[in-house]
């Protein structure tokens, strides 16, 4: 019974005509939230808020790092969820998902590594070293682009899908070895600041507009991802008239 | 009964679990190998020899003194357990300072002193504007963090003191 209207709320959630009226209804506000919370967390994070004690106004670097850096996390993390989604219970709407999620999670990686390299070399001294936690971001960004690379490497996109979604399970293993790279080895990178033990160490005047930027980021990921996937549930559609108007008109 | 679907879970759990098990394995295997930095309490419980290693710790405060080349730094790295004299030619990141974090590159010489071929500085995970650093500073609370842990586990407190002073003549 109870499996019964999980498994019913599942699909539900995976029709993809009720996917596209709630992306239609979600897309606009996630758009909204995106600018508005880019505009005043910038002007927060860059302007009114404090410098660091040690670091000065090179710290203001970290308000695009460290949302880029949870952002390449957070979308590999939900496109693993959805590689195994789609893997067990074959819902269609799980590949697309991952399929419009992955080049995103790989442009947030590649920023989180250049303003990495950019915020080092003025404090740390260098532009890279290969510390645990450096090396295995590098490792995250690498399997974005493989995973890319894979799913389009079949001519059958089902076998393509699947290689990717296997690939996307294999790698979550480096997901928790990023977040506790820090505290497992001694890393030139410091350990966390905010999701730790204990509470966040950085002072509320600049917790505030990181996490206003964190969540202009996400808004940004939700309108971006929804405008790509409705582009590929409208594409598929295509394809399927396209094929009924061929076989109909060699009858 | 086993359905398709559950069979296909199970197969995932179980494929998932192997794979963590083996990373947990190598990497666990590897921890030499993976640290960045080694402490100062690691030179004395396994002498590194001739080798080129890193170690990481604060610099000691009071320790700074530049030679009179004007380009040769010598300062202390200690991890409150032990202390290391490191000594370095060339310019110093712009964070170097006492009690900062510090990441030195080099050889132990037989003198006991470490010869640094690069120095990094290493931040801690606090943040926070200068006044409040200042207030915490007056009020005696403001403590930098060693980076880093030791990769070996130093014996006996005997063990420790015979490792700094030998470093230190």
């Amino acid at each position: 019974m109870g499996h019964a209207t999980y498994a019913l709320a599942m699909h539900r959630f995976a029709n993809p005509a009720r996917f596209l009226r709630l992306a239609a209804v979600v897309q606009p506000w996630a758009a909204g939230i995106a600018v508005i919370g880019f505009v005043a967390g910038l002007y927060w994070a860059l302007v009114a808020s404090p410098p660091d004690y040690q670091q000065g106004d090179t710290v203001r670097i970290m308000y695009i790092h460290v949302p880029a850096a949870w952002m390449s996390l957070f979308v590999y993390s939900s496109m693993a969820v959805a590689a195994a989604v789609a893997l067990i219970w074959r819902h269609p709407l799980a590949e697309v998902y991952a399929r419009a999620a992955a080049p995103l999670g790989a442009g947030f990686t590649l920023v989180c590594l250049a303003t990495g390299s950019l915020w080092g070399e003025p404090m740390w001294g260098t532009w890279w070293v290969w510390d645990a936690r450096l090396t295995s971001v590098l490792i995250l960004f690498f399997l974005y682009l493989g995973y890319m690379a894979l799913v389009d490497a079949f001519d059958d996109p089902t076998r393509g899908n699947r290689a990717g979604c296997i690939l996307l399970l294999v790698g979550a293993v480096n997901v928790p070895i990023i977040k506790f790279s820090v505290d497992w080895w001694n890393t030139l990178h410091q350990p966390a600041s905010v999701f730790r033990m204990g509470g966040p160490t950085i002072h509320a005047d600049m917790l505030w507009p990181l996490l206003a930027l964190a969540i202009a980021f996400k808004a940004y990921f939700a309108a971006v991802v929804i405008t790509r996937m409705r582009a590929e549930l409208l594409a598929r559609k295509v394809q399927a008239l396209r094929l009924a108007q061929a076989s109909q008109a060699a009858e | 009964m086993m359905t398709r679907k559950k069979r296909r879970l199970y197969v995932v759990l179980l494929a998932l679990l192997g794979l963590g098990t083996a990373a947990a394995l190598t990497l666990s295997a590897f921890e030499e190998n993976i640290v960045f930095f080694y402490s100062p309490s690691d030179l004395g419980a396994r002498p590194p020899g001739d080798r080129s290693v890193r170690i990481g710790g604060l610099v000691a405060e009071g320790s700074i003194t530049k030679q009179a080349d004007g380009m040769t730094t010598v300062f202390q790295v200690t991890d409150m357990s032990a202390t290391v004299p490191v000594r370095y030619t060339g310019i110093l990141p712009d964070l170097f300072r006492e009690g900062q974090g510090v990441v030195a590159e080099g050889r132990l010489g037989p003198d006991g002193v470490f010869v640094a071929r690069e120095v990094l500085a290493r931040h801690d995970e606090n943040y926070m504007p200068p006044e409040v650093a200042d207030a915490l500073k007056r009020a005696g609370q403001f403590k930098p963090e060693v980076p880093g842990k030791p990769v070996y586990e130093t014996s006996t407190t005997g063990d420790k003191v015979h490792a700094t002073t030998t470093l230190k003549q």
